[in-house]
């Protein structure tokens, strides 16, 4: 018998703001969180902007050792795992620790650490490679810090799909409680490669704005202007926890999953396949997951990353799998004000995702004026924040590698 | 600047400990919480501050601050 899952906790570290408030209440104003890179010489890079983290202070977080030994998607999932244990007001007791557990995913993990070890090869021999190099990399070593910091003895776990690891975590965890696997689960995406190498190796595949000298228009989702996604860093985090658990200590629930799909394109290393036929199919089987008909969802949070291929194909596979649904169907995307967090977005994303369905506001798709026409009529929430009842969200996220995973996340009604 | 000192400056910064702590006898895993990762890292500190080359021979033997002060003192260091 499958168990139902609530939602019970969230937090986030997003370029928009350093707590779910505060980047909530920016998505929802529409304010860009992409500015000029600062994290290092960008001057022979062809594309000069991103979505950094600004004014966080990791030292509430970790401790002087902690911060030089940690890679910074360490520290910002320690971090948003701090905001969502306090939200959910949640801790593990040792009688509960085999029964929590923790998913977190990342698209690849301590690359910025990877860069800086090379250069001490190069700059010394292989002698000065620091011995934390190897658990500063590993993508896992979010969960892995998190775990032990929480002590959560349960599931362990770090999906690594591209832009898409973040739903994997989210929904892997989900399906965890739901088969009684565990009974609570931190879960989400984190990542942190605004570094050199990340953004020489996306403009080498000509996947990157190159709107230097407008960074707070460069993502611009649907848009016939768009010129490629904006990288960014971020993490967004939730509390996972069986219904009962959660209603038996008296919880504050944001929201129940409804539905979890996963498909693979099978097509192209990064290219997503004409019409989208992966994604197709994975919100099909999100919403059969969901035991949903298309009909029942009022808002898409979509990939919509701003890359030319993505959003035309996934507004293709919106209007195949919605029909004509789509002109009641409010359809945005958030990734306009935050940039690309690649294995964060899927956290991130969620997190919005229940902030919609917790105050009843569709964030906009900003930097909208001219939609693609080949995007095709789909209301994509232009520019500014829309009041509507959201009683259903549908959440999206395709990586590289032909990985796509779909979430559904409903109003809880007991 | 003395040798203890420096050396003690070094442990104080790379392990997050108090000068307090630091007393000479003070083993590094049962008094300063170091582990395997955090007393290579520190040997490669001391390497890089005092320009000599610790074996992993030698590093085996190095349980206390007053071992790596003797064993600066045996390579030179002053």
């Amino acid at each position: 018998m499958k168990r139902r899952v609530l939602i019970t906790g969230l937090g986030a570290l997003t370029p928009v703001g350093n707590s779910v408030g505060e980047a909530w209440e920016g998505v929802c104003s529409g304010r860009s969180g992409i500015g000029p890179i600062t994290r290092f010489d960008c001057s022979a890079h062809e594309t000069k902007i991103a979505g950094e983290i600004k004014n966080f202070d990791p030292l509430v977080h970790v401790n002087k050792k902690e911060l030089r030994r940690y890679d910074d998607f360490i520290v910002y999932a320690l971090a948003a795992a701090d905001m969502t244990m306090e939200d959910a007001a949640l801790s593990i007791g040792t009688d509960q620790a085999e029964r929590a557990g923790v998913i977190i995913g990342s698209a690849i993990g301590g690359l910025h650490t990877l860069e800086k070890e090379k250069e001490n090869i190069l700059r010394a021999g292989p002698r000065k490679i620091s011995p934390f190099a190897i658990p500063a990399a590993l993508a896992n070593l979010a969960a892995g810090h998190v775990s032990i910091r929480y002590h959560l003895k349960g599931p362990i776990n770090c999906p690594v799909t591209a832009c898409a690891s973040g739903t994997y975590a989210i929904g892997d965890a989900f399906r965890m409680i739901a088969w009684d696997y565990a009974d609570v689960m931190v879960a989400g995406g984190v990542e942190a490669v605004v570094c050199p190498l990340a953004i020489g190796a996306f403009n080498a595949m000509r996947a990157l704005s190159k709107r230097n000298d407008d960074p707070e228009r460069a993502s611009r989702p649907f848009d016939t202007d768009r010129d490629g996604f904006v990288l960014s860093e971020g993490c967004g985090l939730l509390i996972l926890e069986e219904y009962h658990h959660a209603l038996n200590r008296g919880a504050k629930v944001y929201a129940e999953i409804a539905g979890y799909g996963i498909t693979s394109d099978a097509f192209h290393m990064a290219a997503p396949p004409p019409g989208h036929e992966g994604a197709v199919r994975c919100m099909t089987a999100a919403l059969r997951d969901a035991a949903m008909l298309p009909e029942e969802i009022d808002y898409v949070n979509a990939h919509g990353t701003s890359t030319p291929l993505n959003d035309i194909y996934e507004a293709e596979a919106i209007r195949t799998v919605f029909g004509d649904h789509v002109s009641r169907l409010l359809v945005s995307s958030t990734k306009s004000m935050t940039g690309h967090m690649l294995g964060g977005a899927g956290g991130v994303e969620a997190v919005f995702s229940v902030k919609a369905i917790e105050e009843g506001i569709v964030p906009p798709t900003i930097n909208l004026h001219h939609p693609d026409p080949a995007a095709g009529a789909l209301d994509f929430v232009p520019n500014i924040a829309r009041k509507k009842d959201v009683r259903t969200v549908m959440s999206n996220t395709f990586g590289f590698g032909g990985a796509n995973a779909v979430l559904i996340l409903k109003k809880f009604e007991p | 600047m003395a040798l203890e000192t420096k050396v003690i400056e070094i442990i104080m910064e790379q392990l997050g400990v108090t000068r307090e702590e630091c007393v000479p006898e003070a083993s590094f895993v049962d008094d300063l919480g170091a582990d395997s990762l955090d007393i290579v890292e520190l040997i490669m500190e001391m390497e890089e501050n005092f320009g000599i080359q610790i074996s992993d021979d030698e590093l085996d033997k190095i349980r206390t601050i007053q071992d790596v002060i003797d064993f600066l003192k045996t390579k030179g260091v002053k």
